[in-house]
């Protein structure tokens, strides 16, 4: 069939039938293909629904863990989730976009900016597990927060960074210039401009990745083992310096027992994991939707 | 991530030299403080009234202290950027230093070329090889899962797909992407093991075949999202040259399309890669805690980075040898996969046909 075996054969042959039926088993393979992971994803989700959607309930949602599956529930590492959220939210969010509008828009294009961009694209792909060692040494030993909630979140605030900064300077640099121009022209400054006409612009964009962003840092397990997350907390925490667990931890400890009975646990919080998971992909849709007709 | 090697990928970067016609901070500043004399080729606009539709209710504040606002949030915005950076030199730090500590007690040698992982045990060896077999035997397992079929998605999306259809299709896969690691283990713990052991009887309940296919599954959207990329942004000439001498739709595909976008293709299997080696939690639940020199898939092995949550896990007395070891193991992770990205990226970089 290749170029050469023509040449050397010295007439061409078209064989339009042969090519059909290859170009027809060819494209069938590439849906396939495509479908396999559809078909996993909705594999996984009704095995984890079957597995665990008879033991949601309202009191798994509010009770604490226990050694006894039946009295088990996952208050404490709910809790300890959307702390961990909201504080990794507060870390990275005003970081991550003051390193964007530094990079969009205060920058010269010289050696430390080129640094400075390559620097992110590589930690952009640094394992999780290393921003757990870095988070062991760095926040919970040589800053003495202990294996605290604000050691995790500070964890994944600097793991989720680089994703945060990457969504929120594309989003800058969606902002057409011409605005830019416009306000220099009525003599903002360069902040007046990136204040009032800039960064709202750019907000839902920012927005909407910083949301994907925090998804992830929310299903993160590996960095919050490091770090020194229990399994078993029989407790909210309610400061910064509490010991916690997460989610994930609490999942992770479930599937590591031997008992069926844990293991339905596990796939119910991680039925939870999803839902709240799939709330916070659906507002960061929801934002993109409704705000990206404005320009 | 994946954002991050679009822009790389993407043609035209924007520079600021492009933007804005502006030498140093408050651009305008001047001009305004320097009252009519600055501005009278503008016809019926004093300066005033310019600045004042820009701050609607804010008295003319004079240029010292707008300068002083704008060198005060240039600094402030730089000290952010500067973050990003201190990260990276606190990761290399902290791993050469403690590693340092490890390497004072074990020879480097040992530490590359021993063929037995034993810290936890008397007599203790400390040979990463199994450690690393284990990483490298779940990687190659998820590559022979995701590159063909990642490439394969990749092609239907850019070639086949209808723009509605990719428009589905493509967040459906990301949503595989989004899924936490530790319910890939689970699925991979629950489901994929017990189908394995149907099939192969002799496959032990953690075993590193079941951690490849659900690593696999993982790192599809990456590999298919990032080739999908490279590949719509081959120029739609080179295809209609191809359907002009006649070629079908699959022969455009292999010999035009995907030769044209070979470098994005190859970067997102390098990056890919550099993802399942990375893996945790997954790898941790399904493959097991048995460092193991094998290439058998049906075995329990160990990943590096499952031996760092293991240990992290355990009562390992903080200081002693078993606990520096995970900085060891750490740093060697982070070589690999820091090195991994940057071929991908000098890969992307190199060898990009760039078309007018």
């Amino acid at each position: 069939m290749s170029a050469d075996v023509h040449a050397r054969s010295g007439h061409f042959r078209p064989r339009p039938r042969l090519r059909r039926t290859i170009g027809f088993v060819f494209a069938a393979l590439c849906l396939a293909a495509t479908l396999v992971g559809l078909v996993v994803l909705a594999l996984l989700l009704v095995d984890v629904w079957g597995d665990g959607a008879h033991r949601l309930s309202l009191g798994f949602l509010t009770r604490f863990p226990s050694r006894l599956p039946e009295r088990a529930g996952i208050r404490s590492a709910l809790a300890g989730t959307l702390w961990t959220l909201g504080l990794t939210a507060a870390a990275s969010f005003p970081v991550g976009v003051a390193t964007a509008i530094w990079l969009e828009e205060y920058a010269a294009d010289n050696r430390f900016t080129r640094l400075v961009r390559t620097n992110i694209a590589n930690l952009a792909g640094v394992p999780s597990v290393v921003y757990g060692i870095l988070g062991l040494a760095l926040f919970v030993r040589a800053l003495r927060l202990g294996n605290s909630i604000i050691a995790a979140a500070l964890t994944l605030a600097l793991m989720i960074l680089p994703v945060i900064i990457i969504a929120a300077q594309e989003a800058i640099r969606a902002v057409p210039n011409s605005i830019r121009l416009g306000a220099y022209a009525l003599g903002a400054t360069r902040w007046q401009t990136i204040r009032q006409q800039v960064l709202p612009i750019a907000f839902p964009g920012i927005l909407t990745g910083t949301i994907l962003a925090l998804s992830r840092a929310i299903g993160e397990a590996a960095p919050l083992i490091i770090v020194g997350a229990l399994a078993f907390v029989p407790f909210t925490p309610t400061k910064l310096t509490d010991a916690f667990t997460v989610l994930p931890i609490q999942i992770f400890n479930w599937i590591s027992r031997p008992q069926p009975a844990f293991h339905e646990l596990a796939a119910a919080a991680i039925l939870v994991l999803l839902a709240v998971l799939l709330g916070m992909n659906a507002i960061a849709i929801f934002l993109r939707n409704r705000y990206s007709r404005k320009l | 991530m994946r954002r991050g090697c679009r822009k790389r990928g993407s043609p035209v970067r924007s520079g600021r030299d492009e933007r804005l016609p502006v030498a140093d901070e408050t651009p305008v500043a001047g001009a305004a403080g320097h009252a009519a004399g600055a501005m009278p080729q503008v016809p019926g606009i004093s300066p005033a009234t310019a600045v004042g539709s820009t701050l609607p209710g804010r008295a003319l504040t004079g240029p010292r202290s707008r300068r002083l606002r704008e060198r005060t949030v240039g600094a402030i915005l730089f000290a952010a950027a500067a973050v990003s950076m201190l990260t990276t030199l606190g990761i290399v730090a902290v791993l050469v230093v403690e590693s340092a500590g490890f390497f004072a007690e074990v020879s480097p040698v040992e530490f590359l070329t021993g063929t037995r992982w034993t810290p936890q045990f008397r007599p203790q060896h400390f040979g990463v090889l199994p450690l690393l077999a284990g990483s490298i035997l779940i990687a190659a397992g998820a590559a022979l899962i995701a590159l063909p079929i990642g490439v394969a998605s990749a092609i239907y999306l850019s070639e086949y797909a209808h723009a509605r259809v990719r428009r589905v299709i493509k967040p459906s896969l990301e949503v595989l992407a989004g899924v936490p690691t530790v319910v890939y283990g689970y699925f991979a713990l629950t489901f994929i093991t017990p189908w394995l052991r149907s099939i192969w009887p002799a496959t032990d309940v953690f075993n590193a075949a079941s951690a490849a296919i659900v690593v696999g599954i993982m790192i599809i959207p990456m590999v298919a999202s990032l080739s999908e990329d490279a590949m719509s942004a081959v120029p739609r000439a080179l295809r209609e040259g191809a359907y002009a001498l006649g070629a079908r739709r699959f022969e455009v595909a292999t010999r035009t399309v995907v030769p044209a976008a070979l470098s994005g293709i190859v970067a997102s299997f390098i990056l890919a890669l550099s993802r399942a080696f990375g893996e945790t939690m997954a790898v941790t639940i399904a493959a097991g805690m048995t460092p193991r020199l094998t290439l058998n898939p049906f075995e329990s092995v160990q990943t590096m980075t499952a031996y760092i949550a293991q240990v992290s896990l355990g009562e390992t007395p903080v200081g002693t040898l078993e606990y520096r070891t995970i900085f060891a193991v750490g740093l060697a992770l982070f070589a690999i996969t820091l090195l991994m990205n940057i071929v991908s990226n000098f890969v992307l970089r190199r060898f990009r046909e760039v078309y007018e």
